[in-house]
Formats: C-alpha cells, sequence, structure tokens
C-alpha cells in the first residue's frame, strides 16, 4: 500500500518538477551565467559583471527602466480605480441573470487575441480613425486628431488588457462579504464613505492585493501594447530586452535585463504586501 | 522516477528526430520569397516536403544562435551579415558552389556574394533576392520638399514623416549628410565619430516623425491613409502603394538608395543539405524566379529571370531608378563585428531621447 501511494506522490509531482525545472530554473541558472560574462574578441568570453555595471551606470538604461515601473504601478492604480466600482455592481447589485450576464462582458473581449484587441485600439484612436473621425463630424474639432503614440493611449491598452485579472479576484472577494454586514454598518451610523474604507475595502483587501500583482506584473512585462500604441518615445523595458537579444544580439546584457526585471518585480511586490501588511500565503491562499 | 524520466527523454529525442527526417527541407525565409504555389510545384517535382519559417534579418541569425545553427536547413539572410556572425558564433556552413547550377545566376552577383560571405577561404553564401531602401513618399505633397533622407526633417513635413529605427536608418542618414560610413567600416573610432552626428542629427528630427515604424504592414497603413506622406522603406513598399494612388511611388535619394541582397546560406547543423541544393537550383530557374518576383515585388539574382517579369513591374523600376540612379546604389559591404553595438547605443540614445 505504502509503495503505491508513494508511487502515486511521485506521478503527480513529476510534471511540476519537469514544469519548473525545464522551463523555468534551468533556463534562469543559463541566463544568470550569460549575464555574467563578457565578450572579448571572437568567441571568446570573461567573467565579468561588466553588463550589470553598463545597466546600472548608463542613464538611458535606468530611465527607461523606472519608467517602466512608474508607468506599470500606474495603470495597475487606474486599473484598480476603475475595476473596483465594476467588481462591487457585479458582486453587490446585480443579481441572478445580470450578474452573469455582465461577468461574461467583461470576459468577451478575452476570447481574442491580445494582438487583435491592440489593433483595435489602434483603429479607434489613430488620425483617420474612428474616434478622429467622429468629433471632426460634430464639429468639436475642425482637423484630424491624432491619439495615438503617446504615453495616455498605452495606458488606456495596459489597462484595458489587464481588466479582467483585476475584476475576477475582486468579484470573488466581495461576494463572499455578507450583505447584512454592509446593513450593519448603515444602521450603527456610517454613511456611505466610511461603511466603504471600514468595512469593504478592509474585506475586499485580499482580492485587491491579488489582483494588483497580476495587474503590476503583466503590466511590466507586456511587450505588444507599449511598443504599438507607444510610438516613438515610448521605449519600455521589455523592448530594451528583446532588442538587446534579437536586434543587437547582445545576449549578455539582455540577461542581465532580465535579471534587473526579475528583481524590480519581486521588489515591488514585496513592498506591496508589506505596506498593506499581507503575507503572500494570505493572498494567494 | 529516472525510469520515467528516461522514457520521456527518449520520446522527445524520438519525435524530434523524426521531424528532421532527410526529406523535409526547414527553410527560413523572408515572407514572400517561397510562395505556396512555388513550394507546391517543388513538392510534386521532388517529393521532398518544405516547411516554411517567416523572419527577417535579426531573428533568423538569434534563432540560428540560440540552437548553434540547428533546427533549419537552409536560411536567406542578407549577404551582409554573414561574415560577421559566423566568425562570432559559427552558425553557417560551407556552401559547395559546384553543387549548384551556376549558370542559372546573375555572373556578376554571384561573384561579389561569394567574395562578401568568404570566411576563411570558404564561402558561405550565393545570392537570391535583391532590392534597395530608400524613401517611399506621396510624390503631389512631398516630392518638392524631400529629396534626400534628411529632408525628412524639413519642417514642410512635419509629424508627417516615418523611418525605422534600424541600421539602414543611420546608413542612410550618414550618406545623406555628406560622410561614408562603408568606407569606416574597418575604423571603429571613425565609425563612432560617424554615427554620433547622425544621432544628433536623429535627435534633433524626432519632433518631425510621427511614429517609428516597425513592420512593412504598419508602414503601408500609415502611407495609405495619407498619415504619412514621406517615409524611409523598400522600393516594394513603393511600388506595391502605386497599384493604389499613382501619386505614392519609391523614390532613390539624391544621396543613393541603400542596395541589399538576401541570400542562400547552409546552417551549421541543417540536416538536409541535398534537398537545399536542389530548392536553390530550382528557385533560381527564371521562371520560378519570375513568380517570386511577382509575389515579393523584389528581383532576384536568377539569369534571364527578367524576360519572365511583369511588365508593370518593370516599369515602375525604371521610372524609380534612372540609370544614373542604379549607379548610385550603396551596396551593404559585411558589417564587421562589435560596429552593431556602436549602432545600438545610438538607436537606444534616440529613442529615448526627448
Amino acid at each position: 500500500m505504502r509503495s503505491h501511494a508513494r508511487i502515486g506522490f511521485v506521478l503527480l509531482l513529476t510534471p511540476l518538477v519537469l514544469w519548473l525545472g525545464l522551463l523555468i530554473v534551468i533556463p534562469h541558472i543559463d541566463m544568470l551565467l550569460i549575464s555574467l560574462r563578457e565578450r572579448i574578441s571572437f568567441g571568446v568570453y570573461e567573467t565579468s559583471t561588466a553588463q550589470y555595471q553598463k545597466a546600472l551606470t548608463e542613464p538611458l538604461y535606468l530611465r527607461t527602466f523606472w519608467r517602466t515601473a512608474v508607468m506599470s504601478v500606474l495603470a495597475t492604480g487606474i486599473t484598480l480605480l476603475i475595476a473596483f466600482p465594476v467588481a462591487y455592481y457585479i458582486a453587490k447589485m446585480a443579481k441572478g441573470r445580470l450578474q452573469q450576464v455582465l461577468f461574461m462582458f467583461c470576459l468577451i473581449p478575452f476570447y481574442v487575441s491580445e494582438l487583435v484587441r491592440t489593433f483595435g485600439w489602434m483603429i479607434l484612436l489613430r488620425e483617420t480613425g474612428i474616434v478622429s473621425n467622429l468629433l471632426q463630424w460634430t464639429g468639436l474639432a475642425d482637423q484630424p486628431v491624432e491619439m495615438l503614440y503617446n504615453d495616455a493611449a498605452m495606458m488606456v491598452g495596459l489597462v484595458y488588457t489587464s481588466m479582467l485579472f483585476m475584476v475576477v479576484p475582486l468579484v470573488t472577494t466581495l461576494e463572499s462579504l455578507d450583505d447584512s454586514v454592509i446593513e450593519a454598518g448603515y444602521d450603527l451610523g456610517g454613511g456611505g464613505f466610511s461603511v466603504l474604507r471600514e468595512i469593504i475595502i478592509p474585506h475586499a483587501m485580499p482580492g485587491i492585493v491579488s489582483g494588483c500583482i497580476v495587474v503590476f506584473m503583466l503590466s511590466l512585462g507586456n511587450y505588444l501594447t507599449p511598443t504599438m500604441l507607444g510610438g516613438k518615445d515610448s521605449l519600455w523595458f521589455t523592448e530594451m530586452i528583446y532588442n538587446q537579444f534579437i536586434v543587437r544580439s547582445n545576449w549578455e546584457l539582455g540577461a542581465a535585463f532580465g535579471f534587473m526585471l526579475l528583481v524590480l518585480s519581486s521588489v515591488i511586490v514585496w513592498g506591496m504586501l508589506r505596506l498593506t501588511g499581507r503575507t503572500l500565503q494570505e493572498t494567494m491562499g | 522516477m529516472t525510469k520515467i524520466f528516461m522514457t520521456t527523454t527518449c520520446l522527445a529525442v524520438l519525435g524530434l528526430a523524426q521531424a528532421a527526417s532527410a526529406d523535409t527541407l526547414r527553410l527560413l525565409t523572408w515572407g514572400g520569397y517561397a510562395p505556396d504555389e512555388v513550394v507546391e510545384m517543388f513538392e510534386e517535382q521532388t517529393g521532398h516536403t518544405v516547411e516554411v519559417t517567416k523572419s527577417n534579418n535579426e531573428e533568423m541569425i538569434a534563432k540560428l544562435r540560440a540552437t548553434g545553427g540547428g533546427g533549419f536547413d537552409l536560411a536567406q539572410p542578407s549577404q551582409d551579415r554573414i561574415m560577421g556572425p559566423q566568425m562570432e558564433f559559427g552558425i553557417y556552413k560551407p556552401i559547395d558552389v559546384s553543387k549548384l547550377n551556376q549558370d542559372l545566376f546573375i555572373p556578376s552577383m554571384l561573384k561579389a556574394t561569394m567574395e562578401n560571405t568568404t570566411v576563411n577561404g570558404e564561402v558561405y553564401g550565393v545570392p537570391h533576392v535583391w532590392g534597395t531602401s530608400g524613401l517611399v513618399m506621396n510624390t503631389a505633397e512631398a516630392g518638392e520638399v524631400v529629396k534626400d533622407y534628411t529632408d525628412l526633417c524639413a519642417s514642410d513635413v512635419a509629424g508627417k514623416v516615418s523611418y525605422r529605427l534600424k541600421r539602414p536608418t543611420l546608413i542612410g542618414f550618414a550618406f545623406a549628410m555628406g560622410e561614408d560610413p562603408f568606407a569606416a567600416y574597418g575604423d571603429e573610432a571613425k565609425y563612432a565619430e560617424i554615427m554620433g552626428k547622425v544621432e544628433a542629427k536623429l535627435i534633433e528630427c524626432k519632433a518631425n516623425v510621427k511614429t517609428y515604424w516597425g513592420g512593412g504592414d504598419e508602414l503601408m497603413n500609415l502611407v495609405r491613409s495619407g498619415e504619412v506622406t514621406a517615409a524611409m522603406a523598400w522600393d516594394t513598399g513603393g511600388w506595391k502603394l502605386n497599384e493604389d494612388n499613382a501619386d505614392i511611388t519609391f523614390v532613390a535619394p539624391a544621396s543613393g538608395a541603400l542596395g541589399w541582397i538576401d541570400t542562400f546560406v547552409l546552417p551549421a547543423k541543417g540536416q538536409a543539405d541535398d534537398v537545399a541544393y536542389e530548392w536553390i537550383n530550382f528557385v533560381m530557374q527564371p521562371e520560378i524566379s519570375a513568380r517570386i518576383t511577382a509575389g515579393a515585388g523584389n528581383f532576384t539574382a536568377s539569369a534571364g529571370a527578367d524576360e519572365f517579369a511583369e511588365d508593370a513591374l518593370k516599369a515602375k523600376y525604371q521610372a524609380s531608378f534612372p540609370a544614373e540612379a542604379v549607379d548610385n546604389i550603396k551596396w551593404y559591404p559585411p558589417v564587421p563585428a562589435g560596429l552593431e553595438s556602436i549602432e545600438g547605443e545610438v538607436l537606444d540614445r534616440v529613442q529615448a531621447a526627448n
């Protein structure tokens, strides 16, 4: 019996170990080794920290690094602000069928690929696009308006792309909040704002934190949206990694960038958990 | 545990081995260089199968580098991208030119490509498709202003121009500014100096640019919709747009169009060299080459294919390239390693500049 149980355990564990080992641990070790070497001449490499020094001293790389971090945090914040009322309406106000239908509406855009969704935004926002034409037709603008290729367009794309990943955890946590608790809050003389602050937000905190972590990670690692909507000033950190690896054939610097991004995202997630006073265990469990 | 692992590994290896059986040609090429009809004709005639993967120069080299030259049996990088990567990463294997029907090639082009792709006395590439990059513009709106790359920075076309942030732009601007970057290929300090001037110009010019285009389709949309009136692009893009709007066409810039030749190379770990040679001999036949020209819009190094090319395309080519413009084409020499990192930093700084 015991040996059977052990075989079962091993069989169940194997996919996980293979997955983590082959796709995550081994490639990362290789990346780390690549990032720690420097090209001397044709096919000759030496171990050094030159790549990290370069990444940390060149103002351009640092600027892009911080820009990406700040913009991702901003995108996460905006997503939360938009998603919270939506999630609250779906979880608390809408009942029965309407609830399901609204939830489906949030889901439907994700049936098509990210590329198609981004192209959709391009069709809407471009100079000869729908919004521009509409503004001219209504007389609000007398010439074509360019709304694409700037940071605002990029932000719209980022928020739109990650909306669902904020709404789902929020709806789940808000649904578990008993309506009578909210009523009790009002009965005890609380106003709308104090009920929100004292009851609803504390209860939804696990959902908020896990939603924020997912959205932040998605924004930070997004390649398509910043490249397509962002235009000429929008250097995103993932784009720099792609450039180093593919365009410049400089794997060493690209690998160093990759590790910097890994450290950055870990630090910010850790900071977010510390700030909200939660542990990873609570958030995930 | 070990047993399961071994079995899985064996199965995976078997699967991989099967995919690479000798009768399959895994071709790494550009969009349009292996049209479906040509692939079908080849498969019918020889019984081999062809798997086409579409890519571009940088991705081709990155893919081959990642596998040490494996995964593909025939690749088509530009001729200037063969010597450097070969010396650096050893991702190609020498081509046995005697296995090719050399009569099918335009002799001068074959000779030049072979010379440009020779490393340690071994030839690594033979020419296939060639073309130029220059200016694609709406001649009615920008024709008076834009005569050369640097004219893209003129205030008359502000907000209506686009180019790529890639090395052809750096080279083109350098020529238009009166420098000769190709002559400085051997002198890193001189090259860095030229690139410094180009960087300053491109940063100054940035406000004029609507967006830096990435893919051919993106640019076509920008020009077709009229949002962009002048751009730095490939000749075929201009000729394709010319079919929809007679005002839009390709113009060779005053400082000279930049000429490229895409080649055939054998990846170091290719497993179907004989099929690869068969494919090269097949597509270089004049009738087949003419079909590729009709599809991709670019001319090939096949001798005699001109006769089969469409008259419309020939007319466009002649309109864009008067005799003196042909002589003025600047052909890319092989890129020495090291220069690309200078260019990379310049491009990064231009993109990040405000």
